[in-house]
């Protein structure tokens, strides 16, 4: 047995009580420990490639004990959340100076990291929700981290819209318990199936009802546009490193992942399920990007894009054909990293100028030339520009929706992007290229700490886009975690 | 500040340690009885937060101050997190059950495994972590500016 797959939830959840207990008394422990945390998982998560197995807690068989399972598209997630998640806290080595209690920031930081690997490697429907319920919960406080009214109130409306999403996403597992009698996810998928071959292809109301449930459940979780309205506060208020950590990977780890993990291989896709993410798609793709060019906080501005980039990711899924569900976890990658990067960048802006408007900013490009230049890599890749990561997603992804017959779905995909860019340079141009508008003596350098992360995220922007260069159809790592959801495409 | 009357300041001391007792049994009979961790935690609690009420809020420090709570609440976790992790050491597997019963001390106190041990853990990490809850939310009072007041007077105030 692969005795690694425990350790990514034990590791963190254990250092997470680790260092407040400790670091009352001594205080570079909470730095020291959580960097090493998250640098020992980023390197676990690397020797899961291309492993896939079921591992039984405490020895017991499946139908009586918990199962984890490690497959391509697990393997593929916890890269994603530890690699972003180490970037985040070497970030805020230096960046969470500015708020009280390291402590607790770290505690809760791991917290939220124990609960996305646990969602994403476990295989039983209840663990599913308490996990989830563990990166939310921790999530909540660190968007509250501040303290002051704004971060209270996004917080707050956060912790609302996130509580009725894990009610709807409870009561739609009871619901499966109750109609399969398991909670484990293969399980549930079979007795599923043999109850629909049992009356000739159509679904029970209970399970069209859970059906219902989750599929509200976690679009209010990964804010897709009808269900959005809790994301440009919490991501605007947040400290930077926990927007580029929620933005990066939370809402697509307790959101979109779960959703294609529960429609494709326990529910098994249909049309209308297909539909159902071609509507939710297409609609964040252009509300989200037509909401986003108008901000001038910084901050705000990246948080509507990311309901448009996820908008990209849910149509490529919600295409049903194996290229399309290809280019939606590749863009799910990209997207992890190009927008933490971004968030970090307007981290490090506000940091040294104590300001995100970028009515405010500008000429930023001589004061800090590190978050000038890896702030344009960011841009050029969200917004589609060759040779960085998103232009190839977003190719694959218009690719997809030629193939599949979709004509203007890819029209759409083309606008979306168009205005995309016209943002991004937008923010190039107030907040980096104009004339300055404040005294350079008044700009704080970026600390080496901040500086290294947006540096590694730049550097993987480049690295990433490499994966095309193995052909469209099997791009590294993609393609291992992409058959897990072509596998649920046999139902269709 | 002061508490409540003599009479229940009297009657709650007489209690406090019949609830904490019975608080402790639940938590150790866990696996043979109804109950366990978390029953037994929130009673454990429950014992601490009736001494709160009776006596007031200047009682805390004396009885149990919020660190030494919080403390204990990491160390909760800690030991149900350590039973795991032996198991995954001692047993080959996580969670493994690495302590045996043997047959003639079935539905004993001591059998069942790890079972009891984590219990332990969860009953100090849910009653020290109730307790600090508690503390919190009656001892921490939140001072609103209103809009008239200048800000920055608030938080030198503050300082």
């Amino acid at each position: 047995m692969n005795h690694l797959i425990p350790l990514f939830i034990a590791v963190p959840l254990g250092a997470a009580f680790f260092i407040p207990l400790v670091s009352r008394h001594v205080k570079w422990v909470p730095d020291v420990f959580g960097n090493l945390t998250m640098f020992s998982l980023a390197a676990m998560s690397f020797y899961t490639i291309g492993q896939s197995e079921v591992y039984h807690l405490g020895a017991w068989q499946t139908p009586i004990g918990i199962d984890l399972r490690l497959d391509g598209l697990s393997s593929l997630l916890l890269i994603a959340i530890n690699v972003i998640g180490l970037a985040a806290t070497l970030y805020s080595v230096a960046y969470m100076r500015i708020f009280t209690s390291k402590l607790r920031y770290y505690s809760l930081f791991l917290i939220m990291v124990t609960g996305m690997n646990g969602v994403v490697l476990t295989a039983d429907l209840f663990n599913l929700y308490i996990f989830m319920e563990m990166a939310a919960i921790a999530s909540y406080a660190l968007v509250g981290f501040g303290c002051e009214h704004e971060e209270l109130e996004a917080s707050f409306k956060y912790l609302v819209l996130g509580s009725l999403a894990t009610l709807f996403v409870l009561i739609g597992v009871a619901l499966l318990y109750g109609m399969t009698g398991s909670l484990n996810m293969a399980q549930v998928a079979t007795s599923m199936q043999s109850a629909a071959q049992a009356a000739q292809g159509t679904m029970a109301k209970p399970y069209i009802f859970a059906l219902g449930l989750f599929i509200c459940g976690f679009a209010l979780k990964s804010a897709l546009v009808p269900f959005h309205a809790w994301l440009p506060d919490a991501y605007q208020s947040a400290p930077a490193p926990i927007s580029a950590m929620l933005s990066g990977v939370l809402t697509k780890t307790i959101g979109v992942y779960v959703l294609a993990r529960l429609l494709f291989n326990v529910f098994g896709i249909s049309q209308q399920l297909l539909l159902i993410l071609q509507i939710l798609g297409a609609l964040s793709m252009v509300v989200g990007v037509l909401l986003a060019i108008g901000q001038w906080d910084m901050k705000r501005l990246f948080a509507y894009h990311s309901i448009s980039q996820i908008g990209y990711v849910v149509l490529a899924l919600g295409l049903g054909t194996p290229l399309g569900i290809i280019g939606g976890l590749y863009h799910l990658v990209n997207h992890s990293v190009f927008k933490s990067l971004l968030f970090l960048n307007a981290g490090a802006v506000e940091y040294s100028t104590g300001t995100r408007d970028l009515k405010r900013l500008g000429g930023l490009n001589q004061a800090l030339p590190i978050t000038g230049k890896t702030s344009l890599v960011a841009s050029m890749s969200i917004a589609g520009i060759p040779p960085f990561n998103g232009f190839w997603s977003k190719l694959i992804i218009i690719i997809a929706c030629v193939q599949a017959g979709y004509y203007w779905l890819a029209a759409w995909a083309v606008f979306v992007s168009l205005v995309t860019l016209a943002s991004f340079l937008k923010v190039q141009k107030y907040a980096f290229l104009d004339a300055a508008k404040m005294a350079l003596a008044k700009i704080q350098h970026t600390p080496f700490f901040m500086g290294l992360s947006m540096v590694v995220l730049a550097i993987l922007c480049v690295v990433t886009s490499l994966a095309v260069l193995s052909g469209f159809d099997a791009p590294v790592l993609i393609a291992p975690a992409a058959d897990v959801l072509i596998k649920g495409l046999i139902t269709l | 500040m002061t508490g409540m009357s003599l009479i229940v300041k009297t009657v709650c001391r007489w209690l406090k340690g019949f609830i904490l007792l019975f608080g402790v049994y639940i938590v150790l009979y866990g696996h043979l009885t109804p109950g366990g961790g978390f029953s037994g935690g929130v009673i454990i609690a429950c014992a601490f937060i009736l001494i709160f009420l009776a006596e007031g809020k200047l009682v805390e420090t004396k009885i149990f101050s919020k660190n030494v709570a919080g403390e204990l609440d990491s160390v909760g976790i800690l030991i149900f997190w350590a039973a795991a992790l032996t198991g995954l050491f001692c047993g080959g597997v996580y969670f493994k059950n690495f302590i045996t019963t043997a047959a003639e001390s079935h539905f004993k106190l001591f059998s069942s495994g790890i079972i009891p041990i984590c219990n332990i853990g969860i009953g100090l990490k849910v009653g020290a972590s109730l307790f600090v809850v508690f503390v919190i939310l009656a001892a921490v009072k939140i001072v609103v500016p209103k809009k008239s007041d200048n800000i920055n007077d608030h938080e030198e105030d503050e300082k």
